[in-house]
This record gives C-alpha cells, structure tokens and sequence, in this order.
C-alpha cells in the first residue's frame, strides 16, 4: 500500500497541519511517512502545500509529483495541481472558495464545501480537518480513529478545540 | 511544537530539572530534519551554537535559539559566519561541545575558522545543509557541496571527518557520533545534509541517552585558568618550519587512524550484483528504490552507501571492483563523489555517471533507466 497526497491552499488555512496529522497517524499505525512542505522563498498570502506519502514499504523520497490524490483548497492551488494528480486517482476541492468546475474526466472527484461546513460549525479554522475526514473516508490511507488519537499529538496544548476538530473530522466522513 | 519556555541568557543557570530530556530514548515521534539535528545536537551535549540564517538549515537555529536556553546553554545570532566560527574557537578552547550550521555560501566564510580549528586542534561541530549552487544558486536540495566538505576550500594540510546522515532518523543521530569523533581525536567533524532532508518531516526517535555534560570525560588542552597547574596554550601559528612540518607529520598521523579506524558505509545486495551504485545521503535513498525496483525485474543491483564521505570507504569499494564489472555514481551535482570512486576502484571496473544538479531530486525509475543503459 503506497498513498501519495498533496495538500494546498493559501497559508493560513492549516495544509500543513493537515498534512502533519495526516502523517502522525500514519507513524501510530507504525506505517513508513514522510510530509514535504513547500519551503523558502514563498510568498504571503500566496500557495503553500506538502506532500504526504504513507506507505508500507521504506520510502525513497518525499518529493510527489504525480499524486494519487490532491486536496486543494484555493483555486490557484487547484490550477496549479488539478493536472498533476494520477489516472484514476483522487481530487477533494473546497467548492466553497473554487467556483471553477473540473475539467478532468479521468479522475474522481469530490467537492467539499469545507468553509461553509466549518462555519456552520462555529469554527472557521477547521475547515481542513472537515476535508481531511472527507479525504479519510474515500482513500483510507489510515483509519479515522488514529486521526482523532493523532489530535493531541499534533496539537499540545490545544484541548479545549479537540471537540470541534473531532466534530469537523466526523462531518468531512459525512460527505463520502 | 511543545509549548516554548523562554528563558532571558542571563537568567540561564539551569536548574536541575530543566537538564532533563525533553523526549525519552526511543519514543517514536514525527520530526523535521532540522529539528531532529538540532534535539540530537542538545542531546549530545551541545552547549554553545553560534550562527547566521540562511536557508535552507533556519530551523537549527530557530530551535536552537530557545531550546539551549532551556538547558544552561547560549545561542548567539553572529553579525557575521566569521565572527560565528571564530565564537566557537573560543568556546571550544573553554571545553564546550559547540555547535554551528549553515548551507554552502555561509560554510565557504566558515572555512578559514574551521582551517584554525584543526590547527589549533580544537573539536568542534557543525552542519552544512546544502543548497543549490555556485553562487547564490537556489534553496533547494544539492549535493554540490561534496567537495567542498570533503576536500576543505581553506588553507593548509587539514581534514574534516564528515558524516552523511540520509533519513531524520539519522539527523537526529548523527551530532553525537561528530561530538564523540571531534573530541576523540581534537578535530571538527561535520555533518553533510541536504534540503530535502533538512526539511522532510519523518518518524523516528533518539537512540541515545541525554547526555550529561558535567560527566563527559575531561580535556587536558582547555584553559580553564592556570591556578595551581602549568599553563596552557593554544595557538595556530609555527614560525619555525620544522616546528610546524613536526605538527603536519602529527596531522598525518592523526588522520592516518581516522581513515583506518572511523570509515562507515552501508552496504546491500553486494554479494551477486552485477552492478553498484554508489550514493550518499539523499541519493542513496532513491537509490534503494531503484535497487528495489531493479531486482524485481531480475537485475541484480547492489548499493554502497558511504555514510562517512571523509573518511571515504575506499578500501570495500576496491574489493568489489575486483569482482564487479559496473559501478553507477548517482549524486545531486555534476560529479563529485564520483572522483573518490575512480580513485577507489583504481581503473579495474566500469563507472558510470547519474548527476541531477540544479536543485532536483532524481527519481528511482529515472535511476533504474540509468541502471539499464549502464549495463547495454
């Protein structure tokens, strides 16, 4: 079982939290993973992502070209990396910030509305555990309970929001 | 991240729970590579960093800059890599474990300290994440730097014994074993890493204990105030030729036990290769798929991976010329590491080439490619 994913967005929408969780729980279920962020010279409110592989097997390197899935969560991020993603594979797109339509007919898709979803939640922020429950749920890299088990992990100190991530996992489920 | 406790310098005698480590031997734990180096380096007795930002190695330093308040040490930002090398002569002349890391541009000014260091004899330890280059090059992951690492860039008959981690596990583990050689034999060591590892978040835990330093062994060499005892002195200039031609023939020797004591390398599938490739660090990990990838299609491929480029593991890769017709060097430049397999292998096999520079990773199936074109 090899699982690569990248996940985009602008900064401050938590891909790369997401990605680390995504890949803490992998590391529980005693699976190989790696998260590769976009680092350096990149711009503010412009694109952030990383990749994330979970695998059975040792990994050679963290850099995914072609993903098996892509989380986009803005619509430069889903221009940049709709065309990247595998036949046959995965693209998640938060249609609640993307009002272009996919034009790949050789993948499958699912649109989120991940803001609204969170909003209704209470919770603006959580707009990326809504569609890492959705991305869980389809492609099942690991199980929803180590994601929930991975929360305080990857974010100490931060208690009192665990409810509503749980809450915003289990609506992401929902969707699929 | 854990929550940060930020202590002022001045308030910085620990107290005595504080020396306690921060994560316990073993436990598993997702870390970036930078971090890993930096919680190992701690570990492992650093006490004293000095340095300059640069990517793509910021978040040694950023680490650093609280975590060594927490255990009595000092961090300081230099004005300069000059004035930050020549902070760690001083520290490490006081008997500190110190510490330093930046990428090639900022390593090329450390150089001329590190040329004293050994002159003086003085251990110290520090870190090049490499980046693209010449010049200013870019912020992505190279290799580029091998030979500068390996072969010095500053004056005088010197060497450095350089380590190439190539997963975090390793970055987390490799600042003890440098600490642990540099004051073994009074000489800096260094680990060579790269973008992609220095960046890459992945499981792994400390196999070593947080080390005490009040019970490291002692040095007969520091100045620690001449009460009571002969003084001590620590100097870098010989005037006198056979004074100093004396002090190279004790290099030599010196670096004549490292390379025959200290040599590390991994090896796989060597025993019925028809071909070798030879990769350190990140190379040799997309290496392992080609080799992976290679043998389920019947090719019998074999990897040496040096883990110390300097000392080099000249005296296996010798052997196994004898008997192994092709060799394969893969590496993010365009061709270092590959002068230290053509002197290994001494004209008795074939060697091939497989560079990426530029800052690209390559990839397994583009290695295996290589693999096949080798063995037409």
């Amino acid at each position: 079982m090899k699982q690569e994913v990248i996940i985009a967005g602008f900064g401050g929408q938590g891909v790369i939290k997401a990605g680390v969780l995504l890949a803490t729980a992998a590391m529980v279920e005693k699976k190989h993973c790696t998260h590769f962020p976009s680092y350096g010279a990149e711009m503010r409110g412009g694109t952030a992502n990383c990749s994330v592989i979970v695998s059975t097997s040792e990994i050679a390197s963290p850099i995914v070209t072609n993903p098996d899935t892509v989380i986009a969560m803005n619509e430069p991020s889903f221009d940049k990396f709709q065309p990247k993603v595998k036949k046959g594979g995965l693209l998640i797109y938060n249609s609640s910030l993307i009002s272009k339509k996919p034009n790949r007919n050789d993948i499958e898709i699912l649109a989120v509305p991940a803001n609204e979803i969170a909003e209704g939640l209470g919770t603006p922020k959580s707009a990326n555990m809504v569609v890492i429950g959705a991305y869980v749920a389809k492609a099942r890299p690991v199980t929803l309970k180590n994601i929930k088990s991975s929360l305080p992990k990857v974010f100490p100190g931060k208690e009192k929001f665990l409810a509503v991530n749980k809450n915003a996992l289990d609506k992401g489920t929902e969707l699929v | 991240m854990n929550k940060r406790k930020r202590l002022s310098p001045k308030s910085s005698k620990p107290k005595r729970s504080m020396l306690k480590t921060k994560y316990k031997t073993g436990e598993r734990m997702l870390m970036k590579g930078n971090e890993a180096l930096a919680e190992g380096a701690v570990r492992a007795g650093c006490r004293f960093f000095a340095g300059y930002p640069i990517t793509p190695q910021n978040e040694i330093p950023e680490y650093l800059s609280w975590r060594l308040f927490e255990v009595g040490g000092t961090f300081i930002q230099a004005e300069s890599e000059i004035s930050a090398i020549n902070m760690l002569f001083g520290a490490s002349a006081v008997g500190a474990r110190v510490m330093t890391s930046s990428s090639g541009c900022g390593i090329s000014l450390k150089q001329e300290g590190i040329s004293y260091m050994t002159a003086a004899e003085l251990p110290c330890f520090y870190a090049s994440v490499v980046r693209g280059g010449p010049g200013l090059g870019n912020i992505s992951p190279a290799q580029s730097d091998y030979f500068q690492s390996t072969r010095g860039g500053a004056q005088g008959d010197y060497r450095v014994i350089c380590l190439a981690p190539n997963s975090v596990q390793e970055m987390g583990n490799f600042p003890k074993l440098a600490y642990d050689l540099a004051d073994k034999y009074r000489n800096p060591a260094m680990v060579l890493a790269d973008g992609l590892l220095g960046q890459m978040m992945e499981p792994m835990g400390f196999t070593f204990d947080f080390i005490d330093v009040d019970k490291l062994p002692p040095k007969d060499y520091i100045l620690t105030g001449c009460k009571n005892r002969k003084r001590r002195i620590i100097n870098t200039l010989r005037m006198d030729s056979d004074r100093l031609e004396k002090f190279n023939w004790k290099l030599y020797e010196k670096y004549k036990r490292i390379k025959e004591n200290e040599v590390r390398y991994e090896e796989r599938y060597t025993d019925d290769a028809d071909i070798i490739i030879v990769a350190y660090g990140t190379a040799a990990r997309v290496s392992i798929d080609t080799l992976v990838r290679g043998r389920e299609e019947g090719i019998k491929i074999g990897l040496i991976r040096p883990i110390t480029l300097w000392p080099f593991p000249r005296k296996i890769i010798n052997e196994l010329a004898s008997r192994v017709e092709n060799f394969l060097v893969v590496e993010m430049s365009i061709g270092q590491l590959i002068e230290d397999v053509q002197l290994a292998v001494e004209g008795k096999a074939k060697i091939h080439f497989h560079g990426r520079p530029g800052g690209n990773v390559p990839t397994g199936e583009e290695v295996l490619k290589a693999v096949k074109q080798a063995l037409k």
